[in-house]
């Protein structure tokens, strides 16, 4: 009934998604096996793409052709760029999604990819031959053979779905859990751990009163995620802001004593940064208030996501609480939020290219490695996908470093010291941030994936090496053209900077705080002729070069030492207990976590630079 | 972050304590570029390797520390297979501690424990059998070095250090806390509050680093007072020590109105001299200001030489001026003086209080400079004794002195920088720099350390 497929991803979601686009773009025959194919690249929570750190994602996993940014460009109904004041390195793209829309586009994509297959029917275990994973057990009894497997069940792993005191299994709200799979890689070996996430009230939007509440608008021009023509928005959707009140705290209190979060029934760790309302009503008793924001599931649909109102309290002290709040006084609420719990497994268990240690060709992405997001989810969609290929055909693993990608830190801070908590991306997390910016993730990345023979990469690394060569020739024309004061001046001095007294160069000139391109061009003519033939993306990319040369140089001067310290490689095969100068907490975690090179280790919990020390030594020959 | 094996290195090469020659090493691509900077006399990089080269060191300002002789060994044919530079300089700690200074301002960084067998082993200048063996030499002296450099810091170092620390995270998490969750509903410190704080972090950082004693050891010199009641011959004493008519000498009482400052190294240690206007109640204005003076200054010295001519003093007077020194606090040493005018005075009939130990107990002529080495061995052995200033403890300590320097350079760049409007973005590397430099004394600030903080102190989460 089936062939033998090359990879066989087990789950639908942003992660499932990405990775068998990836693996069959890299010339894999794919088989996608979802429980339910309706409910493909389902927004679980939150009907938005990006955001803070998550937009740079997204920007990267376009940059390598994965599919979140076209989808996100082609559904969504809002945009904003946040963080436009805090510098270029924090520039974060977001998006409104039509949820509905989102899935739509992703499965028609999916679809429209020859190399991909698809079955609908619940995985029941992995089929393991020689502690090599080569194909699936379905709830049919069926055997499905494949050379990989990609795991990224999200949620559904033994879910278990908590509302005030009641409780049920299930993956997401209406679907059922995945039961066998936790099992079955225990007994191989893994370890497995539990966490817990939630999810807030959807509302019925004909119920509320939205002249009652402040309007957030979308940008005035909205840009977007993928660096492929994708269609610009036109029409856009607003979101709005109201607040809970004392009044609403007291109701929600009134349900303390059901809440499983506090009564214990909850055992699996919560992410800290987005914690339940009960949560932070019950952290933070001083605030009298905490924002809400009210956003539409859709362009035509009237569900509204009550975003900041996550909550696993009873469904009618929900509902209580929600019609306290300003602009809700009349709400119809459509369903409750609740809390789940999963299984995971701790991503040390993993090499770097999201492999597991214990079983070859088996692969992990998303949720089930303790993540949260969708863009931290297809991220590692995106690299699993193209390493079950690469492994396949007997290739080296594709690994991003700390400073190629968000997508690199993420991985190796999974893969190095593990996580307590749903791991979410921040920009703080990156030590390069200033290099992962949103507007090159194009020249980071995309000639990376192309170099692995990546399908239809041609015009995008057409674009790259346009952008490329208009950021050479920008930075020329400003380290050749001179500005003469008289033209300049005026301006200067409207912006309060020190006006010129000679001529200086552009390059120079365009260091000074306010000054942009842009804004100068109209003063002087031969930089607003030279500058017609490229657009703003090309321009605002040379200036943030040209500007912050300083602070970019520096970035990648550590990032060169890092480098030098990851040419010294140590391999799977190192015996770290004969290294007895290494202290044992050292040797126990380079045991478990097997790094790669002497720069993966020290980035290892417990490892100190006098075990870095002595690993040099060791390998000094 | 990451481990740095490839930046030039320097550490004392001589073994702690004094001696004749004190030898600082240097290895790494630009060991000869940094002593060259230091060395006027000719230019090393045109020498050629295994050569030596006799002239002075001298700071960026100008001044002569010491005359050397350098040595110049050029890789791959030297210890470590890198380039390296030896200055043999005089033996005075003092000495090392400034040729140190210099060659760390020119570039240099201290070596890690077993850092220059390290290089060696990794240039192939060893054999490998011996790896295991330089291993356990680096993990024997460099695991655990924070806590063990922690230990040796006295008093309330170590927990100023972490006050510093924490006030430091909270800073970084106010400047991440508007990056990361600029879309939360939390109040965001403005610039102004944002530059008050750094203004309080740089003015923590100053006091610390001006309260390092042993800093102040290597920079300024052990702070010592000679006090004693006027026409004790304290004047006399400090030019015997100075062998140098320093203070003007007379036999009128209260001749010294002022105090009198002179540095002066002794067995490697380098003394501040101060003679103090004697304490006495005085209508004369001019001596009254010198009699002010001397109270301060006894409270900002670390070591007092109290004189007392036996010609005069009684022993219940003695025992009173002891009494009332001693509430000081500082280390005491008692100088009976003029043995000269009384050779056969027993001085067991001083019956010193137990508080004064039989050790730090002279009997000299200051006017004859009889004795007075013995009076320099006393000052040298309380100076090492209780300052701490045996080499591993200053080298240590220096390296926390850097630290702190370096990480209050940070600051003092984020402080320019949010004049001039820079965004949050490079701001906080600048912090991250800082904190980074700061990691060194007081281990790494890893993100998770800001994000516990932000989560603590903020109400995160939509």
């Amino acid at each position: 009934m089936f062939p033998e497929y090359d990879v066989i991803v087990v789950g639908g979601g942003h992660a499932g998604c990405e990775a068998a686009v990836a693996a069959a773009n890299m010339g894999s025959k794919v088989l996608l096996a979802t429980m339910n194919m309706n409910t493909i690249a389902q927004m679980s929570c939150n009907p938005a793409m990006g955001g803070i750190a998550k937009g740079q994602i997204v920007r990267e996993i376009d940059a390598m052709n994965g599919y979140s940014g076209i989808v996100t460009d082609h559904t969504m109904i809002q945009f904003r760029m946040l963080n436009l004041s805090k510098g270029p390195a924090m520039w974060s793209p977001r998006a409104q999604s039509d949820r509905m829309e989102f899935a739509g586009k992703w499965r028609e994509m999916l679809e429209q990819n020859l190399n991909i297959d698809f079955w609908q029917e619940m995985v029941t275990g992995i089929i393991v031959k020689d502690s090599r994973a080569c194909g699936i057990y379905t709830s049919l009894g069926l055997e499905i053979p494949s050379k990989s497997v990609v795991l990224t069940n999200g949620t559904f792993l033994n879910g278990l779905i908590h509302i005030g005191n009641k409780k049920f299994g299930g993956g997401r709200a209406g679907e059922k859990a995945a039961k066998g799979i936790t099992e079955q890689l225990r007994e191989l070996g893994f370890e497995s751990g539990r966490m817990k996430t939630g999810t807030p009230p959807r509302v019925d939007g004909r119920s509320l009163h939205w002249d009652r509440m402040d309007v957030q608008p979308g940008d005035e021009n909205p840009g977007r995620f993928s660096y492929t023509d994708t269609p610009a928005l036109t029409e856009q959707r607003p979101c709005h802001v109201t607040y809970t009140s004392p009044e609403v705290h007291a109701e929600l209190e009134k349900g303390f004593k059901d809440s499983p979060m506090f009564n214990g029934r909850i055992q699996g760790i919560g992410p800290r940064y987005c914690p339940s309302i009960e949560d932070k009503i019950n952290r933070f008793a001083e605030r009298d208030r905490h924002q809400l924001f009210i956003e539409p599931e859709g362009r035509t649909t009237c569900e509204i996501y009550v975003n900041g109102f996550s909550s696993s309290l009873p469904e009618n002290v929900q509902y209580n609480a929600l019609k306290k709040i300003v602009g809700f006084e009349d709400v119809k609420m459509f369903r409750p939020g609740y809390a789940i719990e999963y299984d995971y497994f701790p991503p040390q268990q993993l090499q770097l290219s999201l492999e597991t240690k214990l079983i070859q060709n088996l692969f992990f992405a998303g949720q089930i490695n303790g993540t949260t997001g969708y863009e931290e989810a297809a991220g590692q969609g995106l690299m699993a996908g193209i390493n079950a290929h690469l492994k396949i055909n007997e290739e080296d693993p594709f690994i991003l470093n700390r400073y190629d990608a968000y997508i690199g830190v993420l991985i190796d801070d999974l893969v190095n010291k593990g996580t307590q908590e749903p791991y979410r991306m921040f920009t703080s997390r990156a030590e390069f941030r200033i290099l992962l910016r949103q507007d090159n993730a194009d020249i980071r990345l995309s000639q990376k994936v192309a170099d692995l023979g990546m399908k239809n990469m041609d015009h995008r690394i057409e674009m790259v090496n346009e952008k490329s060569e208009a950021i050479k020739g920008i930075e020329s024309f400003a380290n050749q053209f001179s500005v003469e004061p008289g033209l300049i001046n005026p301006y200067l001095e409207t912006i309060g900077s020190t006006p010129l007294r000679q001529k200086i160069k552009l390059s120079t000139l365009i260091l000074r705080p306010n000054v942009s391109f842009e804004a100068i061009k109209t003063y002087l003519p031969p930089l607003n002729e030279f500058l017609q033939q490229f657009d703003g993306e090309k321009i605002s990319s040379a200036e943030i070069e040209m500007k912050y040369s300083g602070y970019i140089g520096k970035e990648k001067e550590q990032a060169d030492k890092l480098k030098r310290l990851e040419k010294v490689v140590l391999g799977p095969t190192m015996d770290y207990g004969r290294i007895t100068s290494l202290s044992s907490e050292a040797r126990e975690k380079l045991n478990q976590i097997k790094p790669m090179n002497i720069g993966q280790a020290s980035r290892i919990s417990g490892v100190s630079p006098a075990d870095v020390s002595v690993l040099l030594v060791h390998m000094g020959r | 972050m990451s481990y740095e094996i490839y930046n030039t290195i320097v550490a004392i090469a001589t073994p702690p304590g004094e001696g004749a020659l004190g030898i600082i090493r240097l290895s790494g691509s630009e060991a000869i570029a940094i002593v060259n900077r230091l060395f006027p006399r000719k230019n090393l990089l045109h020498q050629s390797s295994h050569s030596l080269h006799v002239g002075v060191i001298q700071s960026d300002e100008g001044q002569i520390i010491d005359e050397v002789v350098v040595s110049l060994f050029k890789g791959p044919n030297s210890y470590t297979g890198e380039d390296i530079v030896e200055i043999s300089c005089h033996g005075s700690s003092y000495i090392i501690q400034r040729i140190m200074e210099v060659c760390l301002q020119g570039g240099a960084r201290h070596a890690k424990a077993g850092e220059f067998t390290m290089r060696a082993f990794l240039n192939g200048k060893m054999d490998l059998s011996q790896a295991e063996a330089v291993a356990d030499l680096i993990a024997s002296e460099s695991h655990g070095a924070h806590e063990l450099a922690m230990k040796q810091m006295r008093g309330g170092f170590s927990k100023e250090i972490n006050h510093l620390r924490n006030e430091l995270i909270r800073f970084a998490s106010l400047i991440e806390l508007e990056l990361d969750f600029s879309e939360e509903d939390v109040e965001f410190a403005n610039r102004q509050e944002l530059k008050d704080l750094i203004h309080e972090l740089l003015t923590y950082i100053y006091r610390l680093k001006d309260s390092f004693s042993l800093g102040n050891v290597i920079k300024n010199g052990v702070a010592t007072a000679i006090v004693g009641r006027p026409n004790a011959g304290k004047s006399t004493l400090l030019n015997a020590i100075l062998k140098e008519d320093r203070a003007i000498v007379s036999e009128i009482a209260g001749t010294t109105r002022d105090t009198i400052e002179s540095s002066i190294a002794i067995g490697g240690v380098k003394f501040r001299l101060i003679d103090t206007a004697g304490v006495r109640e005085t209508e004369d204005v001019i001596e009254k200001i010198g009699v002010e003076r001397t109270i301060k200054e006894l409270d900002s010295s670390a070591l007092l030489l109290y004189l007392f001519d036996v010609s005069q003093m009684e022993p219940a007077d003695v025992h009173a001026d002891l009494e009332q020194y001693n509430l000081l606090g500082k280390n005491l040493i008692v100088v009976a003086n003029k043995m000269d005018l009384y050779p056969t005075r027993p001085l067991d009939i001083y019956y010193y209080p137990s508080y004064v130990d039989k050790k730090n107990l002279v009997s000299l002529s200051a006017l004859n400079e009889m004795n007075i080495i013995h009076l320099q061995d006393v000052m040298v052995e309380q100076a090492l004794n209780h300052s701490a200033s045996r080499e591993d403890a200053i080298v240590t300590n220096s390296r926390h002195y850097e630290a702190l320097s370096e990480t209050a350079d940070h600051l003092q760049k984020a402080l320019e920088n949010m004049e001039a409007g820079i965004t949050g973005d490079f701001l906080a590397m600048d912090i991250r720099y800082a904190l980074h430099a700061l990691g060194s004394i007081t281990g790494e600030v890893t993100t998770d350390d800001l994000l516990d903080n932000i989560f603590s102190s903020f109400c995160i989460g939509k």
